[in-house]
Formats: structure tokens, sequence, C-alpha cells
């Protein structure tokens, strides 16, 4: 073994070093943000919790015609339509949404030729059981008229690009 | 009646009240350490540690400690029930009782015996007992592989520690731990401590203290990304807390040794009047707490050691260079005059 090697390795040059560094970084500025004071900013693609839309009147937009039921991978969707209503459309009965299942993969949303469901910006929808994760109609459109103007701004922003 | 009272009742309820004092304060000190340890290994790696608890997170290893205390216990089937309860319970007492001989500052503590710092060596030896029967009492052969193992490792570690002790010990003359302190007493002030004039084995004694204790680099029993929690894998609630409460209470009186043995105890830095006008256990406080601040720096940037590796440095460097050293200090000793007489 060389000497200068011998002698580093004696009075622990290394840790010494590490000592030195350690400490530049000790006082370096902190880049974590306070997670639940302080949020990054979100891509106005952000695939978070699902919701269903309505048009400015109030009609539901969704129109049964099950794309994303049929795209869904994880197959975490459940529609059952209803009969053919006097102007010719359909609505569901029950649009259900398997929470647990779900990957976020935005599959829904690209199929849904109505811009029905979508997946909205809302990231924190953790809950106590895991029954409050199965999403029912009523969730979703409630969640819809809640986010409306964040998903409204979202899908307009990134219009652009599509 | 008196005579009874002032032989002996008086001098208990003294003791007793001063056990009672270090600790109240040990726990309270134990709380913000492991606050410490969380906030230095954060800071080292650029994050903000908890801050939610109070301010700044101060209040933290309180909220933690409530949490841990209202979880149900939980004995695992096919456990050996007395022992699996006694196990935590031993490793905490043995970790607290090793506090009565330490002197935080001159006269300052609770039971000041000549051989104190063989008592320390021996409460710390016994800690491998809680670990070993932590491990076999849990009916669970990862618990058991890990507490073999932490066994091993803090069985290898005191052979050097005690060679450690040993030299220090040949430069006192005195197995007394205030009188340790008061042989490093010199005009020199923080150059006459003897990790200068016993410097390799200063480090050593400190690398061993992180092996002794089972602090990282050298923590293979509980290497958390590997083995979940080593021999305390099968704890929850009260009896975990009682052994990581008496992982850190081994942790600050390894420091308090060091502290000790080797940076002069209660005395001052710099030895006249402005700095010797200080209180000593302020001085004794931030001592420990300095070196505690390097345990906690170790283990943000050391990486883990392979078990190989630990038990090499053990037996091929650390032992070997000790027992040079003992026979080196002694020779020095005896053929200087320097001896203690």
């Amino acid at each position: 073994m060389r000497l200068d090697l011998a002698a580093k390795q004696l009075f622990l040059w290394e840790f010494v070093q590490a000592i030195g560094l350690s400490m530049r970084y000790f006082f370096k500025p902190k880049p974590t943000i306070n997670y639940p004071f302080e949020k990054n900013p979100l891509s106005p693609r952000f695939r978070g919790e699902h919701a269903l839309r309505r048009y400015p009147n109030g009609e539901e937009r969704c129109i049964a015609c099950k794309l994303c039921e049929a795209i869904c991978p994880a197959q975490a969707i459940t529609i059952e339509a209803g009969p053919r209503r006097n102007d010719g459309t359909r609505r569901t009965t029950r649009y259900d949404i398997d929470m647990v299942k779900c990957i976020y993969c935005g599959y829904c949303q690209e199929a849904c030729p109505v811009d029905a469901i979508v997946e909205g910006p809302n990231f924190e929808f953790a809950t106590e059981t895991r029954e409050e994760l199965y999403y029912d109609k009523a969730r979703l459109l409630a969640n819809g008229d809640r986010w409306e103007r964040e998903i409204a701004q979202n899908i307009a922003l990134d219009a652009p690009y599509r | 009646m008196a005579e009874l009272w002032t032989n002996y009742l008086w001098p208990l309820l003294l003791i007793v009240v001063h056990s009672v004092a270090v600790l109240l304060i040990l726990m309270t000190a134990i709380a913000y350490i492991l606050y410490a340890d969380r906030k230095i290994w954060a800071a080292v790696q650029i994050r903000r540690g908890p801050n939610v608890v109070g301010p700044w997170g101060l209040l933290q290893s309180f909220a933690d400690m409530l949490k841990f205390a209202i979880k149900e216990p939980i004995i695992p089937d096919g456990a050996n029930k007395g022992l699996f309860i006694l196990a935590p319970i031993v490793t905490c007492v043995l970790a607290l009782s090793a506090w009565a001989v330490i002197p935080v500052a001159e006269g300052w503590a609770v039971a000041d015996i000549n051989v104190g710092i063989l008592y320390i060596f021996a409460i710390s030896s016994l800690g491998v007992y809680g670990i070993i029967m932590a491990g076999w009492a849990s009916n669970s052969k990862y618990a058991f592989l890990s507490s073999l193992r932490s066994a091993a490792q803090m069985v290898s570690y005191e052979v050097s520690i005690g060679f450690v002790i040993i030299t220090v010990l040949l430069c006192v003359g005195s197995l007394n731990l205030t009188a340790i302190v008061k042989a490093q007493d010199t005009q020199w002030g923080l150059l006459g401590w003897y990790w200068l004039p016993l410097f390799p084995m200063f480090i050593i004694f400190f690398v061993s203290a992180l092996a002794e204790t089972n602090r990282p680099p050298f923590d293979l029993v509980e290497a958390e990304s590997e083995l979940v929690a080593g021999f305390m894998v099968e704890y929850g609630s009260t009896p975990y807390v009682l052994f990581m409460l008496g992982e850190y209470v081994a942790i600050t009186t390894m420091c308090a040794m060091c502290v000790i043995l080797f940076m002069g105890g209660w005395l001052s830095p710099i030895p006249f009047p402005p700095f010797t006008w200080v209180p000593g256990v302020i001085w004794f406080t931030l001592k420990v707490l300095f070196v505690f601040f390097m345990f906690a720096l170790v283990k943000a940037f050391v990486p883990r050691y392979r078990y190989d590796q630990l038990m090499r440095l053990g037996w091929k460097v650390f032992l070997p260079i000790s027992l040079v050293m003992v026979v080196i200090v002694a020779g020095v000793l005896q053929y200087t005059g320097l001896a203690p007489k």
C-alpha cells in the first residue's frame, strides 16, 4: 500500500471531505415544497379525479355511447343506458367508476365524443374507506358541478394542441 | 429512628428524586434528539424534515409517541409471550440505567461510583440480551437472524471499545468517571483533553460507538431499505417505542462516554475566566450535542457497510490498532514516568 493512501485512510480523509460536503448541503435552500400549504402548478392536461360534465343549460353531456367503458383498460367503468328519449338521444341510468381499479390513463376522456367524462385537476380525494372510492353517477356529476370552471379552463387551454 | 432516617431513608429519597429528575430530563432530551436526528438527516439531503407538528415541528416526537401509545400492541401467534414483552423493557431499562453514573457536571451524578466506567461497559454489553431476546421470542426467522447479526456486531465492537477504554484508564489511573474528567483538566484546555494525545483511539471509539449502538453506517440490523426493522419486525406500539427509546438513550450514552473519555466532560475548552464561568453542565450538553451532531451527519453521508466489511473493520483493523496502542501507551507512560501513581 502506498504511504499517502495509508495516511489518507488513517486520518479518514474521505470522511473529512464528506463532512465538508454535507455541511454545504446542510445550509442549501431546501427545494421541498410545504405540501399541504403550498402546491406545485399543474398542467392543464393533469389527469386527476373524474367528473361528468353538463352543458351550460344543465343537460348532462353523457349520451351513453359506452366508448369509455369499452376503452377502459382497467375495466373500471360500468354504464347502463336508459331508453331512447323523444329527441332521439339516450342518457345513462347508471355510470359507475371504480376509482380503486382506475389507472388514470385518461383514455375515457380521449374516447368521449362529447367531453362528458373528464379527469379534473383534483388529486386530493383520499377517503377513509374503500367503499367511498366506488363513485356513482351522482358523485361524478357533483364533481363535474364543483370543478366545472377549472375543467372548462383546462380544456380551453389545451384545445390549441389537439 | 432518627438514625434510620439520616442513614438510610433520606439518602434513598434523595437518590429516587435524583433518578426521577435525570430520567425526566433525559426523556425530554431524547424527544428532541430524535427530532434533531431527523432534521439533520433531512437537511443534508436538502429536505425540510418534520415541520408540521408545533412550531418548526418541535412537537413531532411527542406526536409520534402518542401515535405509538394508542396503537394496539400485537403479540404474534407462537411468540414466547413473557420474553416478547420483557425484551423491550430490558433494552430500555438497561439503556436508561447507564445514566446513573454519568457525571454531567462536577459532582452531578446520581451515583458517583468508583467503577463507573466498568458499570457503563457492563450495562451496554447487557444490551445485547434485549436484542437476542426480542429476536428469539418473536418466533420469526427474520427477526432471529437479524438479532444474531446484531449480537455478533455488538460483541465484536465491544472488544475494541474495551481496549480504547483501557488506554484511557492507563492515562488516568482510575475507573471513576469524575476522576477521568478531572485528569483532563490541564492548563492546555481543549488541547489537553485525551482526543489529541490518544488521537486514533478517539476515532476508533467514535466508530465503535456507532457500531455498538447499531447506528448507520453499521445499521445492518435494521437496514431500512433491506430488512424492514430487523429484530423489531414483530413489534409495534408501546414495545416498539421502548426499543426506539432504548436505542436513542444508548446513543446519547455513547455520546456522553465519548465526551467524558476524550473531550473533557464538563470542562471548559478554553481554561480561563469568561469561559470557566459557564456552568459545567452547559459545556457537557454542548459537547454531547456536538458528538450527536457528528453521529447524525455520519448517518446522512456514509453508505451502509456490508456485513463482511463490518466484521473486517472490527476484527482486522480496529482490534490490532487498539491492541498496539495499548502497548504503546503503556510503554510511553512507563518509560517517561508520566504514569499516574
